[in-house]
């Protein structure tokens, strides 16, 4: 085809011309379309227990606010994958959720090995990710924002609570993977900062079901205190063994884990009553807001099992979101993270909840209960408790382009 | 004193599980050479049969002995009929068919029951020794193990019954032509080994956390228990789970249960590299 010049300048003038018009016409168009909130988590496999009702409450702040009129005069839509409790599908759904879905925000990762394997896929795609399940701490990176509790703010008012005035001598049992590595080294340091004395620290497999040697060995060492960090199914057999054997009631146990799915329930009330736990929420808190929640929630899904920290920081997570859209006032990555980083709150069923902005931590409520009657019992609050871990390592002001986890020298 | 006590006691325990826990296994296995990749969730369907019963209000004893077995040997008895039965001599065919039944079954009880931790209490409670502690549960679970092994030896050895399905474990052809049924025998054979692993299932109940994918824990452990122990069901796996609970138990308790299982598999490993037919094939050659 012979093109004359004049041909030639012309279509390369209507070029430009229709690609500037286009935005209009698309921006009409686009009014209708729901915003993609994306959300990465497990519901089958062994972790399943805990990501439900993580999705569930995920599924209800986004019927709220699309009741409400949906944000920016668009409506959100959940985009959710099952991740199956395998690592491989997480990464694999990151990069559909990121390059085919092109999602406005991601939500999602429950165990630090799941979120270790996304969260460089969310950067490289830029993507706004927030992973809202209390962990080890030490993540600093300003396209992620971690909403859960960090060891400073639970583990630290544990172990202290639990020692008393006499307990000196502690016994730490954990599971063998990095959540019960790094926060048995936590459970050390706060030992050390009561003037107490750790015997031992033993690890143990997920798949480990069988305590009898370990009951023994904490016997022979006749400790004041037992602290535990164990995870899953099988480590609940733990307490039924502890408790068959007679030893409850012998020594007193606080833990980092116990009840974060529903355990409480399953357990009878001579295996679990007096087990001390911290978190940023416990399903019995009579705040009216908690309430609320929580009949939401249970009205919305009848069979969840308990609704622990994970599902309400998850809630809460994408609420902060949605303020952190509001300020901006578009669903841009920067625009919204610059707008959570103005320090942004919201009062959620655990409290008031604010972005710390060198951290991309949250400042929140932390509870310390005891097991009564196969219910929670909260016995203290500890008001705005920062995440002072994560802090003493990670400065988003000073370098926002810090991307890493790091191991807190202890 | 009181303490080597104890832990004698936790020895004897560890073995006694793995002893109850692998007596299905090594009838279906030692008899059909059928790898059972199912194994595992036969024992976790006994646990939910103990569980769901018990927390209706059946007695717990009945749940344990009596509902665990019946309701997994007659899954069992179904699933030999449907599944198992156009796979004998086929090895590698059975495992991958029973890999995808033990996904089947996890989907299928995540799917009824959640995925949730169950349990019941400990039945029976703790006694003293000294200064330390163990719970009566320990004894009767070495109780049952023993009367279990008192039972399969019986049967295989003073009834028809057992005499009939050595003969088939033997040479199955050469008892077809005596006039014997292998296809009824192996039928009975796979009905008895899940009821078997069914009533494991139910008697670590209590003292286990139950899940849909419990069983998983239990697979690896019972293979390489029969594997070690070799092709005889009584002598064979009497004596690898005592070799590997003793071994377990102990490494558990002076080191770390990480080392503790780090231990057992590798003294599988050289037991089966110093023994390839298992301890009972060098040992105890003729028995049962």
């Amino acid at each position: 085809m012979a093109l004359s010049r004049r041909d030639l300048l012309r279509t390369a003038a209507a070029v430009p011309l229709s690609t500037l018009a286009m935005p209009a016409v698309l921006r009409s168009a686009r009014a209708e379309t729901p915003i993609l909130v994306g959300s990465l988590h497990d519901q089958s496999g062994p972790i399943a227990a805990s990501g439900t009702p993580m999705v569930e409450s995920l599924k209800l702040g986004i019927e709220e606010v699309n009741a409400a009129g949906g944000l920016l005069g668009r409506p959100l839509q959940l985009v959710h994958y099952d991740t199956q409790s395998n690592i491989q599908m997480y990464s694999q759904y990151a990069q559909q959720l990121a390059v085919r879905d092109k999602v406005a925000v991601v939500h999602g990762g429950i165990t630090s090995a799941s979120r270790e394997a996304i969260r460089p896929t969310f950067n490289r795609f830029r993507v706004l990710y927030f992973y809202n399940v209390l962990y080890e701490g030490g993540v600093c990176d300003r396209n992620t924002f971690c909403t859960g509790t960090t060891p400073a703010q639970t583990v630290e008012k544990l172990v202290p609570y639990a020692m008393g005035k006499d307990k000196k001598k502690v016994y730490i049992i954990a599971a063998d993977y990095n959540y019960g590595q790094i926060t048995a080294k936590w459970m050390q340091k706060y030992v050390k900062d009561q003037g107490g004395e750790t015997v031992s620290v033993d690890f143990f497999p997920l798949d480990v079901t069988n305590f009898g040697p370990t009951i023994s060995k904490i016997q022979a060492a006749k400790p004041d205190l037992l602290l535990s960090a164990l995870v899953g199914g099988n480590h609940t057999a733990f307490y039924r063994q502890w408790t068959s054997a007679g030893m409850k009631g012998q020594i007193p146990i606080a833990s980092t884990t116990f009840g974060l799915v529903n355990e409480p329930s399953t357990l009878n009330a001579a295996e679990s009553d007096g087990v001390l736990g911290a978190y940023g929420y416990f399903e019995e808190l009579t705040t009216p807001a908690s309430t609320a929640y929580v009949a939401k929630l249970k009205k919305q899904s009848p069979s969840i099992p308990y609704i622990s920290e994970l599902a309400a920081a998850t809630y809460e997570g994408f609420y902060l979101w949605v303020e952190g859209v509001k300020k901006a006032k578009s669903i841009d990555r920067m625009a919204v993270t610059e707008a959570l980083e103005t320090g942004l709150s919201f009062d959620g069923p655990t409290g008031k909840v604010t972005i710390d902005h060198a951290t991309h931590h949250v400042t929140r409520n932390a509870y310390l209960a005891a097991v009564k009657d196969r219910k929670w019992t909260v016995r203290e609050t500890f008001p705005d408790a920062k995440p002072q871990d994560t802090a003493a390592v990670c400065n988003l002001i000073k370098n926002p382009r810090d991307n890493k986890q790091y191991e807190i020298s202890i | 004193m009181d303490l080597s006590l104890i832990i004698a006691l936790d020895v004897v325990n560890g073995a006694a599980s793995l002893f109850l826990l692998c007596l299905g296994l090594a009838i279906i296995f030692g008899m059909m050479k059928i790898i059972n990749l199912a194994h595992g969730e036969f024992v976790m369907l006994g646990a939910y049969a103990t569980v769901i019963s018990a927390n209706a209000g059946l007695n717990i004893w009945i749940a344990m002995l009596v509902v665990a077995p019946l309701f997994v040997g007659l899954v069992g008895l179904v699933i030999e009929r449907c599944l198992i039965r156009f796979l004998y001599g086929r090895l590698v065919d059975s495992m991958l068919a029973t890999w995808g039944l033990s996904l089947c079954l996890i989907g299928l009880v995540t799917t009824i029951f959640g995925n949730t931790i169950n349990g019941v209490p400990t039945p029976l409670g703790g006694f003293q020794v000294g200064a330390y502690r163990s719970s009566w549960y320990t004894i009767f679970l070495l109780a049952m193990a023993v009367v279990m092994m008192a039972l399969v030896y019986g049967v295989l050895r003073f009834t028809r019954f057992g005499l009939v399905a050595r003969a088939v474990m033997l040479n199955p052809g050469m008892a077809a032509t005596l006039g014997v049924n292998p296809a009824k025998i192996y039928m009975a054979t796979f009905g008895i080994g899940a009821a078997v692993t069914g009533l494991a299932g139910g008697l670590l109940a209590p003292v286990s956390g139950i899940t849909p994918v419990m069983g998983t824990a239990f697979v690896a452990k019972c293979f390489i228990t029969v594997v070690g122990g070799g092709a005889t069901i009584i002598s064979g796996t009497l004596s690898a789970a005592g070799l590997f609970g003793f071994v377990n138990q102990l490494g558990a308790y002076f080191t770390t249960p990480v080392y503790g299982e780090v231990i057992l598999f590798l003294s599988a490993i050289l037991l089966i590299r110093l023994l390839p037919q298992g301890i009972s094939g060098r040992f105890f050659k003729g028995t049962l």
